[in-house]
């Protein structure tokens, strides 16, 4: 038993610990499907669950039961041992520490999602039957792919801060000492951090917006384009009469999936300066008063805060497609 | 069905049209010669996006000494002075040096990872079946329930989980990983290889149904197959969410079962001014990510594109 549950430092078991995992998840699978196709004439229930039942299991216990749990300990003090209502909420809403928290994450949400969905929309329009479209794109699209963790660490590479004198390491006080003027440590300063950060999640975001916003450009009709040139429309007028109304579905789709996004980095700022300088945001708030603070009860209630802000943005999103759909 | 369709707010993302004829392409084409303006602009602004990513690229090969004396940007000067020195020195301290081992933590990565992967494909894909083709009672409901749960953010999961988790005895091990990732994956990937089964022609399953074929046969024979690019997609989604994760993995993991995301952050945080190990590691943790992005890219965009539909 022991066996299977911890392979310590040694890397042959833990290979061998991986396929035994996935040795022993394939045989119970084979299971279930014998089980399944094992009766002559099986009812439905029996035939439906065999295939669901797996994952509503998983769902269950992995999902729906936490989050339960989650909002019950928020009404609870912080060794989730005594009932105290909404005091944890209270805290959260009259503390100047946790204001300022909600403060940096409503900054957040309101401007992140906003500057990469528009830089995705303005490159994916720039881009669009350009030469070297296909390079041009996967260059700006490529910091998907990596880490936030990666991501942080090159751009706190960017500004990193060397005494005026001294030869500069980061390129953006290089710039400003180029310019003629002093080095800057970036990051220590506010609300000016907070917007330094954002830049990072949105050289990674502004890739994913470019993606989606270009394929729904290339699904507009040829003859649409074709008519509106006709009657004399082109440049500026082409992109705010013609493109953004014919891909507003899918702008409102990458706003909103942005935005849920943002609520819930917290790679991002945990590498860069980890919630120092006034930068924090209640995604890396709700980890710290857990497993530093050791306040149980006010990281959950920041945990339901989290979903809670979600749903309006959710809500619009579904609006936003029921009026879509309305149109068509 | 009709009701999960109608609550689905699931907009259709247009794909990029494929099959476009040759006088589209030729006109196209000309277009493109248009406007040489656009596209230098679009090229510039493209390498100025990558400029961050090659600065800690260079810096990881660059001396010790170097890194802290001058900025990246001075190689290039070097170089044409025939100064320029460049190793795998970093990448050796940092893979093998006593402070930092990444390699072991690589290997990590590797074994939180490809269960991560392929049990939560596995249990969304037998899971998208029977909320597709087994016509039982409560389907609707259910399948809208999953659906809806993509929304729950997990931060809001994961204390909860973990004090199961020690209940169980099974904390920090690599099982404990494995579970967590599988179930929050589940919600968009059964709802992803659902409207990918959908897609199957009806016909092709009452088909072989008629021809006494049962359900676990259809799935196998049938839409199994069917279903491949589909299974890419959302496998290197999944692969890529896995392998940069830091959250899920520092919550539920042990040192003894860390992988490189939580490793890295953590060089940065202590050894934050150590450039030369710090950018090497950084490269060391996005390697795999970088091959299989830009050997699968068709198949993750196709992912992307699916997945965005999500509420």
């Amino acid at each position: 038993m022991d066996w299977l549950l911890h392979a310590g430092d040694d890397p042959g078991h833990k290979l061998l610990l991986m396929l035994v995992g996935i040795a022993l998840f394939v045989a119970l699978m084979g299971i279930i499907l014998f089980v399944v196709d094992r009766p002559r004439n099986p009812p439905r229930w029996f035939v439906g669950f065999g295939f669901t039942g797996a994952a509503l299991l998983l769902l269950l216990l992995g999902l729906v039961y936490p989050a339960v749990r989650t909002i019950v300990n928020s009404f609870m003090n912080r060794n989730s041992t005594g009932f105290i209502g909404l005091d944890n909420y209270v805290r959260a809403f009259t503390e100047p520490q946790f204001l300022l928290v909600l403060g940096n994450t409503a900054l957040w949400v309101l401007v992140a999602p906003i500057v990469a969905t528009f830089a995705g929309l303005a490159y994916a329009y720039l881009v669009d039957k350009s030469r070297f479209e296909a390079l041009a794109k996967g260059l700006v699209f490529l910091p998907m792919a990596i880490s936030m963790v990666g991501a942080s660490i090159i751009w706190k590479f960017v500004y990193e801060f060397k005494p005026a004198g001294v030869d500069q390491t980061g390129l953006l006080n290089q710039f400003i000492v180029w310019l003629g003027g002093e080095p800057q440590q970036f990051l220590l300063s506010r609300p000016l951090n907070t917007f330094l950060i954002m830049v990072v999640f949105i050289w990674i975001q502004a890739g994913f917006a470019m993606t989606l916003l270009s394929a729904s450009i290339k699904a507009i009709p040829d003859d649409i384009i074709e008519a509106a040139r006709l009657d004399g429309v082109s440049g500026l007028g082409m992109f705010w009469r013609i493109t953004i109304p014919s891909i507003r579905p899918a702008l409102v789709v990458v706003l909103t999936t942005i935005a849920m996004t943002t609520l819930k980095t917290f790679d991002i700022v945990r590498t860069m300066t980890a919630g120092q300088y006034g930068t924090s945001i209640v995604a890396l708030e709700f980890y710290d008063q857990r497993f530093r603070q050791g306040d149980a009860g006010l990281s959950a209630a920041l945990a339901v805060l989290l979903f809670v802000i979600v749903i309006p943005v959710i809500i619009y999103n579904v609006r936003q497609q029921r009026l879509s759909e309305e149109v068509r | 069905m009709s009701t999960v369709e109608a609550a689905t707010p699931a907009p259709e993302v247009p794909r990029p049209a494929r099959s476009s004829s040759m006088g589209d392409r030729a006109r196209k084409a000309r277009k493109a010669l248009s406007n040489p303006w656009a596209s230098t602009l679009a090229v510039v602004i493209a390498i100025l996006w990558t400029i961050p990513t090659i600065g800690l690229l260079i810096t990881s090969f660059r001396p010790e000494l170097d890194v802290r004396r001058s900025g990246w940007w001075t190689v290039f000067g070097d170089a044409l002075a025939g100064e320029g020195v460049f190793s795998l020195r970093n990448y050796e301290t940092a893979l093998f040096g006593g402070s930092t081992d990444l390699a072991t933590y690589f290997v990590n990565s590797f074994v939180v990872t490809l269960p991560a992967v392929f049990i939560p494909v596995t249990v969304a894909l037998l899971a998208a079946y029977g909320f597709a083709w087994v016509d039982f009672k409560g389907r609707d409901f259910l399948f809208i329930a999953v659906f809806a749960l993509q929304i729950v953010p997990i931060q809001i999961t994961l204390v909860p989980l973990l004090t199961a988790y020690v209940d169980l005895g099974v904390n920090g091990t690599f099982w404990a990983i494995w579970l967590s990732h599988s179930a929050f994956a589940l919600p968009l990937a059964t709802f992803l290889l659902h409207n990918f089964m959908k897609d199957i022609p009806a016909s092709l399953v009452e088909a072989a149904r008629m021809d006494g074929a049962g359900h676990v046969q259809v799935f196998f024979r049938v839409v199994l197959p069917l279903l491949t690019p589909a299974l890419a997609a959302f496998g290197i989604f999944q692969f890529l969410w896995v392998w940069n994760d830091l959250l899920v993995a520092l919550i539920m993991g042990k040192p003894d079962t860390f992988p490189l995301t939580v490793r890295v952050a953590e060089l940065a945080g202590s050894r934050g001014g150590d450039w030369h190990v710090l950018s090497a590691g950084a490269f060391i943790s996005m390697i795999v990510p970088l091959i299989v992005f830009l050997s699968l890219q068709r198949y993750f965009v196709r992912g992307l594109l699916a997945g965005s539909v999500k509420g």
